[in-house]
């Protein structure tokens, strides 16, 4: 590699890697970097129907924050994504811890609770709307059983559809932190664990102390990955809530779709859509920052 | 897990009831994730009246495919009443060079960028990682701009286009990750006898790299077939991809709702990816592992 180059050839030679890497790289420069160019230009327009590249400040925004329906989605996405990621990752860690017990038919028991994560957010959406509803849904059921106040139609009740957003996304998304935190579990220094027996720890106290301190790393993963997922939920929504009764169910995704495909306001849909990689670029960055970081010293 | 630290030592009453207690809430959760799967095919094999005057959770009293055949063929979407059928192969031709595409590039990629490490490779490397993080909502506007310009909106090469791109930086992290594994000397051994870039990794690197092909694969297609937010998006009626035709089945089906057409359409759209998972979980489960530890 010390020889310089001599003929077109070997320079082309040399420069392979770059040039096999270059047509993917530059997708990625104009489809990503420089849409999001584009996306913070018009947001900062007063375009409606067709994009207008006439700037007029942060006057969108201004509207954006002043519309109820961005500040019920914000909302929602606050209540939607802390109790999506808190009982995800509770019932997934759970669920990883109990199947470490050396479990007749682990496998098996698995595969039931990983297969959601195959299925599209809007089969879940379908199935949970079906199950929710009013009349011929689990509600009725349940009644029919004698729990006289039982109540399981929350897709029609806008303080409650929230909810079934919440509980239909950890149905689709347990499973996975599940395997998420029993390959972690089982990639720990089994020599500690003996020593702490040996000491005399129970193993509830193994867990508690060494165990899961020691899977701080994936508990950040887990965190990370669900809170993107939260911010991106769209397709649960349309299929599970469409957003209501009126909007009270819709989050941000949704709020940017209704306002740039169906309201005709690009301007503000494109100001919703920067609030939102802000948002994903807060969580995000530092945290891959810190992984590819790490990396390099470990 | 060490024998240590599992909850069976002995053979005391508190252990039986330990075990008692772990195995009630494993199998809670097992029925909590299985009862949309099970209220979902039943309902899809009765017909409507048994829905409306039976229980949700009752067994159907005969095996009826009429609903399936129903969804698939005559159902209305829209004002085409071709049921599922077409849209089903929009995804089909959608997803697979869209696969296949997205992994080749992945490959490439991550080849040259752990194999042959030249100036601004990890910035290159972070840059396309952050393409996997990117809320599509930023991306949505100008590409359906963009897609206007080269006249492929509402077609299938225009949806191949987008899921090629935005795949790309999934596969690339996947095989960028596995071969960071595979040992430099083997390269290196590999260039001193004078092979070259395309020759080492046809030689030496794909060989060694059909487990990760597989999980990229299945990652691919799962996220591809899965996806509404592009097909939403981007297509109208006829060139819709199954999951937006399917979704509208549900939505604005106009007269009686037929509920059994709806879970059967919603079982013969998640048939692929679940036909997928079950014969090749193992890898499905190392796709998601592989996007999220240690980047």
């Amino acid at each position: 590699m010390t020889r310089p180059p001599f003929s077109l050839t070997d320079r082309i030679a040399r420069l392979l890697p770059q040039i096999v890497v270059a047509p993917g790289f530059a997708a990625i420069l104009f489809f990503v970097y420089g849409f999001i160019i584009w996306t913070g230009y018009i947001s900062l327009t007063n375009s409606k129907m067709l994009p207008n590249y006439s700037l007029i400040g942060f006057r969108p925004y201004e509207r954006l924050f002043q519309m109820d329906r961005w500040s019920v989605a914000l909302e929602n996405l606050f209540v939607f994504g802390v109790l999506f990621i808190l009982a995800a990752i509770v019932i997934g860690c759970l669920l990883a811890v109990l199947l470490d017990q050396k479990i007749r038919a682990e496998g098996f028991i698995r595969t039931i609770y990983l297969y959601p994560m195959a299925i599209s957010f809007i089969i879940t959406g379908t199935a949970w709307k079906w199950i929710m509803n009013p009349s011929l849904g689990l509600e009725t059921v349940v009644r029919g059983w004698g729990w006289e106040s039982f109540s399981f139609g929350w897709t029609n009740d806008s303080t409650l559809a929230v909810y079934a957003l919440v509980m239909a996304a950890v149905w689709q998304s347990a499973g996975f932190v599940m395997a998420l935190f029993l390959s972690a579990l089982r990639s720990v220094d089994q020599d500690i664990i003996k020593a702490a027996s040996l000491d005399g720890a129970s193993p509830w106290k193994i867990y508690i102390r060494i165990i899961l301190p020691s899977m701080r790393p994936v508990f950040m993963s887990a965190i990370v990955i669900l809170s993107h997922l939260a911010i991106k939920s769209f397709d649960l929504v349309v299929a599970l809530t469409g957003g209501g009764p009126g909007y009270a169910s819709t989050l941000p995704a949704n709020f940017m779709y209704e306002m740039t495909f169906r309201r005709n306001e690009i301007g503000v849909g494109a100001a919703s859509a920067m609030v939102m990689l802000a948002t994903v670029a807060a969580i995000m960055v530092p945290y891959l920052y810190s992984e590819l970081r790490g990396k390099k010293h470990g | 897990m060490a024998d240590s630290a599992s909850f069976t030592p002995g053979n005391t009453g508190s252990n039986l009831a330990l075990r008692l207690a772990l195995w009630t809430v494993l199998i809670v959760f097992a029925i909590w994730f299985l009862l949309p799967a099970y209220v979902v095919v039943g309902t899809s094999l009765k017909d409507l009246e048994e829905i409306r005057g039976g229980s949700l959770l009752a067994l159907p009293h005969e095996i009826n495919f009429s609903a399936w055949r129903h969804a698939w063929s005559e159902a209305c979407i829209g004002v085409e009443c071709s049921g599922l059928e077409p849209y089903f192969w929009n995804s089909v031709g959608m997803a697979i060079p869209s696969v296949i595409i997205s992994t080749l590039l992945g490959a490439l990629t991550g080849y040259a960028l752990t194999k042959w490490k030249f100036k601004g490779a990890n910035l290159v490397f972070a840059m396309i990682l952050f393409g996997c993080f990117v809320p599509f909502q930023v991306v949505i506007l100008p590409m359906a701009q963009t897609l206007g310009k080269i006249g492929i909106t509402n077609t299938v090469y225009g949806l191949i286009l987008v899921h090629s791109v935005y795949g790309m930086a999934f596969t690339t992290l996947f095989f960028r990750n596995y071969y960071v594994t595979i040992p430099d000397e083997l390269v290196r051994a590999a260039t001193i006898d004078g092979a070259g870039f395309f020759t080492i990794f046809r030689r030496i690197i794909l060989p060694l790299s059909p487990p990760i092909i597989v999980v990229s694969v299945i990652w691919q297609f799962t996220q591809i077939w899965n996806d509404f937010l592009f097909g939403a998006s981007f297509t109208t009626g006829g060139a819709q991809p199954i999951m937006v035709a399917m979704n509208n089945l549900v939505n604005t089906t106009t007269g009686v709702k037929q509920y059994n057409v709806d879970m059967a359409a919603a079982l013969i759209t998640a048939a692929p990816t679940l036909f997928v998972y079950i014969i090749a979980g193992r890898y499905f489960v190392r796709g998601l592992t592989a996007g999220s530890v240690k980047g």
